[in-house]
């Protein structure tokens, strides 16, 4: 009894503190949330945050360094950098907004019937997989490109294909771990048939770590589109890409530095405040 | 062993001849080739007659099945077709632009071995607590820099701002100084974050502590007890920096204007030449099978444990 007594304050204190205890404040994390949900904003409503055109120069304005007109300096024929970064933001986010849907769809798709099915159909898939990420990245996503077409949306899709391998061998993975949990069996063992507990219990129970990895992968595609986008595989000249703004500012990069090096600060901010939120959701899962 | 050595192999080949017939499939025998885009061109003046001899020419007015027999005898010979836009056998194409390739990547490894080495140690050894993390928190910055941009920026700094490296005439060195610096960042990155963690896990080891309680220095215990033990996963993960390499490679040399297999691939994609970019994809899987393969033979060498539980399993 004393036993007891002398235990049930220091719970009761224990839970106290877990009440008061608010979920704690990371700063680089809130940060991260920042710039991704400014860059929404900017896909949204671009022309909340510039006064200037994103795609139409002004005369006599060219190649202006950065000063309090124009943040971040103008280009060869008159337009505002930062304008220019502002509505190319809906670019380079929806297309990793697609190439991460292509990967994590397509991924999650082979996995759970790589993982819930018998051994050839197992084997079979997980080949396949193998086989995808023997070549690299690159490579594919060029291969895919060479079918597709240039362009804003099949330069999405061939990121999104590269990385359904990944994602396949992940979910596969979580699939094969959570079948062996109890409440799996339970559910058979009350009757579900095959695809209802397949559907109800194994797939969200398996998505934690995928939708970790997802968010890391949203970060690569961010990178992934701004190379092929610079290789000028994607958008074409006048849209504002990031990755294109990077290529052509390059023709200028002996007299303005500016041309280059902020779009470029744009796709790492972006691609860092990915790998900070995939990390937080890792931990979480 | 031997078994296992086999089944590692016969493994390899399977995805080696997946990766070729998929590669047959979407580039080779899909419509609008590049006989078409090439020849196609009214200032040609071609005729459709003249088109289809070309076609046959090529061979590629045969049934699917039989192309597809011809090129893997083609390719099993060492022929991987024709360039349609240069005009000359893919092989010779290859074979002039692999060395140049060949050198900036190894030197591009070599490069960002020493800086994730360096970077680890420094994660490790450096004297402050804050410093150490803050030096173990780089590589993450460095893992989310594009290739191109760090080339640009590179050139931009060394060349324009302080002179130190000149764009007309340089000699080898200055030539090749940024590329391969800009190659080395980016495959460095996640080398340092995976042996950066590896070399925490071991820290964290019950045999660490012993050494540490029977007065060793940091630097000792590094390179004598934990270098050996956490050098493995290092090694696992050259498959994925093959392919960052390669594609590395293509991004640098488009930077930088030099010729190689890069600027080859560059091209072949502007102008669909599907047998070069085929050739290229298969001799990637084909490195990128053969890194692995190597990479699982030599794991037991470095920990002699591996060797028994293969052992056990065959």
């Amino acid at each position: 009894m004393t036993t007891l007594d002398l235990s049930k304050p220091t719970t009761a204190l224990k839970s106290r503190v877990q009440l008061v205890k608010w979920p704690r404040l990371e700063p680089t994390l809130v940060l991260s949330w920042l710039v991704i949900a400014l860059a929404i904003a900017f896909a949204l409503a671009p022309q909340l945050f510039t006064p200037h055109s994103g795609t139409i120069g002004l005369a006599g304005n060219q190649l202006k360094p950065p000063s309090a007109e124009h943040w971040l300096g103008t280009d060869e024929i008159g337009r505002d950098v930062f304008a220019r970064i502002i509505y190319g933001a809906i670019n380079s986010l929806s297309g990793a907004l697609i190439a991460v849907t292509v990967g994590f769809t397509g991924g999650t798709a082979l996995g759970l019937i790589a993982g819930s099915s018998r051994r050839v159909v197992d084997d079979t898939i997980m080949r396949l997989v193998d086989t995808l990420l023997s070549v690299p990245g690159l490579l594919l996503q060029l291969s895919i490109i060479i079918i597709l077409g240039f362009g804003t949306t099949n330069v999405a899709i061939a990121v999104g294909a590269t990385s359904v391998a990944s994602f396949a061998r992940l979910s596969r993975a979580e699939v094969i771990r959570v079948r062996r949990a109890d409440y799996v069996e339970a559910a058979f063992g009350s009757g579900g048939r095959f695809l209802n507990v397949l559907w109800r219990h194994v797939l969200p129970n398996s998505l934690g770590t995928v939708l970790a990895y997802a968010a890391l992968q949203f970060g690569v595609a961010i990178l992934a589109i701004a190379t092929l986008g610079f290789l000028g595989y994607g958008a074409p000249p006048p849209i504002p890409e990031w990755g294109l703004l990077i290529a052509e500012g390059r023709k200028y990069m002996t007299t303005s530095w500016w041309l280059t090096v902020f779009p470029g600060l744009a796709v790492i901010l972006v691609v860092l405040a990915a790998n900070r939120i995939s990390l937080a959701l890792r931990a979480r899962s | 062993m031997s078994n296992y050595l086999l089944s590692r192999i016969g493994q390899a080949a399977i995805v080696l001849l997946l990766a070729f017939a998929a590669s047959f499939l979407l580039l080779q025998a899909l419509p609008g080739d590049a006989i078409l885009i090439k020849y196609q061109n009214p200032e040609m003046g071609l005729t459709p007659e003249q088109i289809a001899e070309i076609r046959v020419l090529y061979g590629a007015d045969a049934p699917i099945w039989v192309q597809f027999g011809n090129t893997v005898w083609n390719f099993v010979q060492g022929s991987f077709g024709y360039s349609v836009q240069a005009g000359v056998p893919v092989r010779d194409l290859i074979a002039v632009n692999l060395p140049a390739t060949l050198r900036l990547s190894s030197l591009g490894l070599v490069a960002a071995i020493a800086l994730a080495l360096l970077v680890a140690f420094a994660a490790t050894l450096a004297p402050l607590r804050w410093l150490r993390s803050l030096i173990a928190s780089a590589p993450s910055l460095l893992a989310a820099l594009p290739v191109f941009w760090i080339g640009i920026v590179l050139i931009q700094i060394f060349s324009f701002r302080l002179r130190l490296v000149p764009v007309i005439n340089p000699n080898e060195f200055q030539q090749l100084v940024l590329p391969v610096a800009t190659l080395a960042i980016p495959i460095a990155a996640p080398l340092a974050q995976v042996f950066i963690r590896s070399l925490d896990e071991i820290e964290a080891q019950p045999f660490i502590a012993v050494v540490r309680a029977k007065g060793a220095s940091r630097a000792w215990i590094l390179f004598r007890h934990m270098l050996r033990n956490a050098i493995l996963p290092v090694l696992t993960i050259a498959g994925v920096l093959f392919g960052d390499l390669l594609a590395g490679a293509v991004v640098t040399e488009t930077v930088f204007g030099l010729n190689g297999l890069g600027r080859v691939t560059e091209q072949a994609v502007s102008n669909q030449d599907t047998a070069v970019l085929q050739a290229i994809v298969v001799l990637a899987a084909l490195g990128f099978v053969f890194v692995n393969l190597l990479v699982d033979l030599a794991a037991p060498l470095i920990d002699p444990r591996l060797n028994r539980k293969i052992g056990a399993a065959a």
